[in-house]
């Protein structure tokens, strides 16, 4: 297959149109405008909707009704939108809606630095909305990642019924590389799971299937039923059922669970890693070049790159920390996603997190030069 | 249901402060009579969560008799609502119902809407949840002329978290959060809706449900951004605290343009005298807006439309 030479935001931009989506709903924001720009071009002709919105709150909602219309409906922002999209987040993963959100990160807190990369966001994705909520986030690492990631993340948020976001940095989402722009397989795209039973007065739109996954139909479709964002039963109906509630809190963090397994890790050179290198995004390709220069210099490093940031990839990070004698998470913010890891990997091994906010990339030489002073403190020897 | 049996109904006091639960505060009503709106309830809801004499209630039931009139069954209408106990009135319905987020229905009905523009979609707000919170998308989805019925529940107060201030509580009036009495000024919400480019605006009252079942009706039936603002009372929160009687009181003083209702009412001596305040005003009701121009569907050219 041929490549195109493309930007990270238009590869988002083509995985959505590949992955099925007919609607699209945003408010302009750097370094996110691009995603909405193409689509703005690319659905109308297709019969597609492509609407700008009053607000990112507004535009989340539009996305909500849609999806729930039956349309595979996403939205794309940076940080500060990304914040205002919260409380539609929780309504979408409590009334299980899927959605697509694109978040193209830039320096924050607040205004922050419009176009500049960062990684701030991460632990938003997991807990900008009140409450305890299960959620999916991805990470791509590269402009093709962008494209086949958009494309999983519409196949997860479909087939478990669930908002995905996908998260992604100002580089990432203005570089250009080549890519291929496959088609993807029905399985690929997933859909959702429909209910088994014709509409009655007994139906229960919120009756789990063997995957925990609601099977509730659209709007319109010879189905009456309700939804809400207050706590509810299998048929809708808001409740305040203790035990009932606690189950569908439960219910819905196990039902995300199996994107560990659909995204799994890219190992480098672990076999015999002492220094192990944890990276996402952007990072994990300076954090690459870092475990060539250090391997050169005799150092046993290597690297795991997520591409799941939530659920966390637990196996994976487990295993590393259990075999290597140093864990180095490197990411752009001021320690998130290293909390994570070290708490899970507490105890097990060492843990030094190189991280750097304020707006530029961490090079490899910068992540090298750490792991060797800490070679010379001793802190790992190989 | 008489003033009298009204008062012997056993009362549970006004809904807990803070957001009432599935049925909290709610009262097991007497057996309504069999009627055809009584097809369109979901029965398996029941008991609902409004107050006795809640002016919410007799609106409700209005619309119920209207979209009974015209449908049998509700497989076709979308009822979208935010927060509020107006809002909480879309999951008594037995269709497609969407009980949204504070504020902001409106905006999960523009999408519904584009997705779907074969459905009808009727969202229910209340002045809060429509005004304040969301009033944003109330004047960006008239600017649209998004094909939807947009029925607003104006009591002037936040009933469900207990009657706090809302943008169209009359000035002077008591609430919990204006001990003082209002020092603002309210929004005229049909004027607002209006001018941001509504093409079918009325006003009704709870006191007149005929009329509002007609203007509703034909909302309904106009194509483009209808919008409905229906003045309910509510008893629990503004009736008490600016002592103006019972739901049947304060049901009556929204006509004292009707001069015997006038006379009779001056008499009574729980209600404020009409000239003092705080009393609402009486405004304008009936039609006050109506012009075509393409809907956002149409203009989009998005198949479905304008069906
Ligand atoms: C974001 C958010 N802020 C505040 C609330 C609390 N809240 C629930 S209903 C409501 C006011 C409702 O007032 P109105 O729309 O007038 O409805 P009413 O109860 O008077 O019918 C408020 C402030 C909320 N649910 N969500
Ligand atoms: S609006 Fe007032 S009277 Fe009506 S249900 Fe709410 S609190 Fe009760
Ligand atoms: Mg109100």
């Amino acid at each position: 297959m041929s490549q195109q030479l493309i930007q990270g935001n238009e590869a988002c931009a083509r995985g959505a149109l590949a992955a099925g989506c007919t609607f699209f709903a945003g408010y302009p924001i750097s370094p996110s405008s691009e995603i909405a720009e193409l689509l703005a071009r690319e659905l109308p002709p297709r019969g597609s909707v492509f609407i700008q919105m009053e607000d990112e709150i507004a535009s989340m909602g539009a996305v909500l009704g849609a999806s729930l219309g039956g349309r595979r409906a996403m939205t794309a922002t940076s940080g500060p939108g990304f914040t205002l999209m919260q409380e539609h987040l929780g309504y979408a993963s409590l009334a299980e809606i899927p959605c697509v959100v694109v978040d193209v990160m830039r320096g924050g807190p607040s205004t922050g630095l419009p176009t500049s990369p960062a990684q701030g966001d991460v632990m938003q994705a997991r807990w900008g909305s009140h409450g305890d909520r299960a959620t999916i986030a991805l990470a791509p690492g590269n402009v093709q990642e962008v494209y086949s990631l958009t494309i999983e993340a519409f196949r997860l948020a479909e087939t478990l019924r669930t908002p995905v976001a996908v998260l992604y940095d100002e580089v990432i989402g203005h570089m250009r590389e080549g890519v291929v722009l496959h088609e993807p397989t029905p399985e690929e795209l997933g859909r959702r799971t429909a209910p088994r039973a014709a509409f009655s007065p007994t139906f229960l739109p919120y009756e789990p299937d063997e995957n925990g996954v609601a099977m509730l139909p659209d709007f319109g479709r010879g189905y009456r039923f309700h939804v809400t964002g207050l706590m509810h039963d299998e048929r809708g109906y808001p409740t305040s059922d203790h035990v009932k509630v606690a189950e569908l809190l439960e219910r819905l963090e196990r039902k995300v669970e199996p994107a560990v397994a659909a995204v799994p890790p890219e190992r480098y050179r672990l076999e015999d890693a002492s220094v192990v290198l944890v990276a996402y995004g952007i990072v994990a390709r300076t954090a690459r070049a870092a475990v060539d220069l250090l391997r050169r210099e005799g150092i046993r490093a290597g690297l795991l790159r997520t591409r799941l940031l939530w659920p966390l990839p637990a196996p994976a990070l487990t295993e590393v920390s259990s075999s290597a004698e140093l864990v180095v998470v490197a990411e752009m913010n001021r320690g998130q996603w290293a909390l994570e890891v070290e708490r899970l990997a507490g105890g097990k091994t060492v843990l030094a997190p190189y991280l750097k906010a304020g707006g530029s990339v961490i090079t490899a030489e910068e992540l090298a030069g750490h792991v060797r002073r800490l070679a010379r403190e001793g802190v790992a020897v190989s | 249901m008489t003033l009298e049996s009204l008062k012997k109904t056993p009362t549970k006091g006004p809904p807990p402060r803070g957001e009432s639960p599935a049925t909290a505060g709610g009262t097991t009503l007497p057996e309504p009579p069999p009627s055809a709106e009584k097809r369109l309830l979901r029965h398996g809801m029941m008991p609902h969560m409004l107050c006795p004499g809640c002016g919410h209630g007799i609106v409700f039931e209005a619309m119920l008799r209207a979209l009974a009139s015209r449908y049998e069954q509700l497989d076709d209408v979308a009822f979208v609502a935010g927060i509020g106990c107006s809002s909480r009135v879309v999951g008594y319905i037995d269709a497609c119902t969407l009980h949204t987020t504070h504020g902001r229905p409106l905006t999960f009905a523009t999408g519904l809407k584009l997705a779907r523009p074969e459905l009808k979609v009727v969202v229910v707000t209340g002045d809060g949840d429509g005004l304040s919170i969301g009033g944003n998308h109330l004047i960006h989805a008239a600017r649209r002329n998004v094909d939807l019925t947009c029925v607003l529940f104006n009591n002037e107060i936040y009933g469900m978290t207990g009657g706090q201030l809302a943008p169209t509580t009359i000035p002077g009036a008591y609430t919990s959060t204006s001990p003082q009495g209002n020092a603002e000024s309210p929004f005229d919400a049909a004027r607002l809706v209006e001018a941001a480019g509504a093409t079918y605006v009325a006003r009704a009252q709870s006191y007149r449900t005929r009329e509002f079942e007609d203007l509703f009706l034909r909302a309904l039936d106009h194509k483009g951004f209808s919008f409905v603002e229906v003045m309910t009372d509510c008893t629990e929160y503004f009736g008490r605290t600016n002592r103006l009687g019972n739901g049947a009181d304060l049901l009556f003083s929204q006509a004292r343009v009707e001069p015997a209702i006038d006379a009779d009412l001056a008499g009574r001596s729980t209600l404020k005298e009409v000239r003092s305040t705080p009393v609402r005003p009486v405004l304008e009701m009936g039609v006050l807006h109506e012009s075509s121009r393409p809907t956002l569907e149409e203009s989009m050219k998005l198949s479905g439309a304008g069906s």
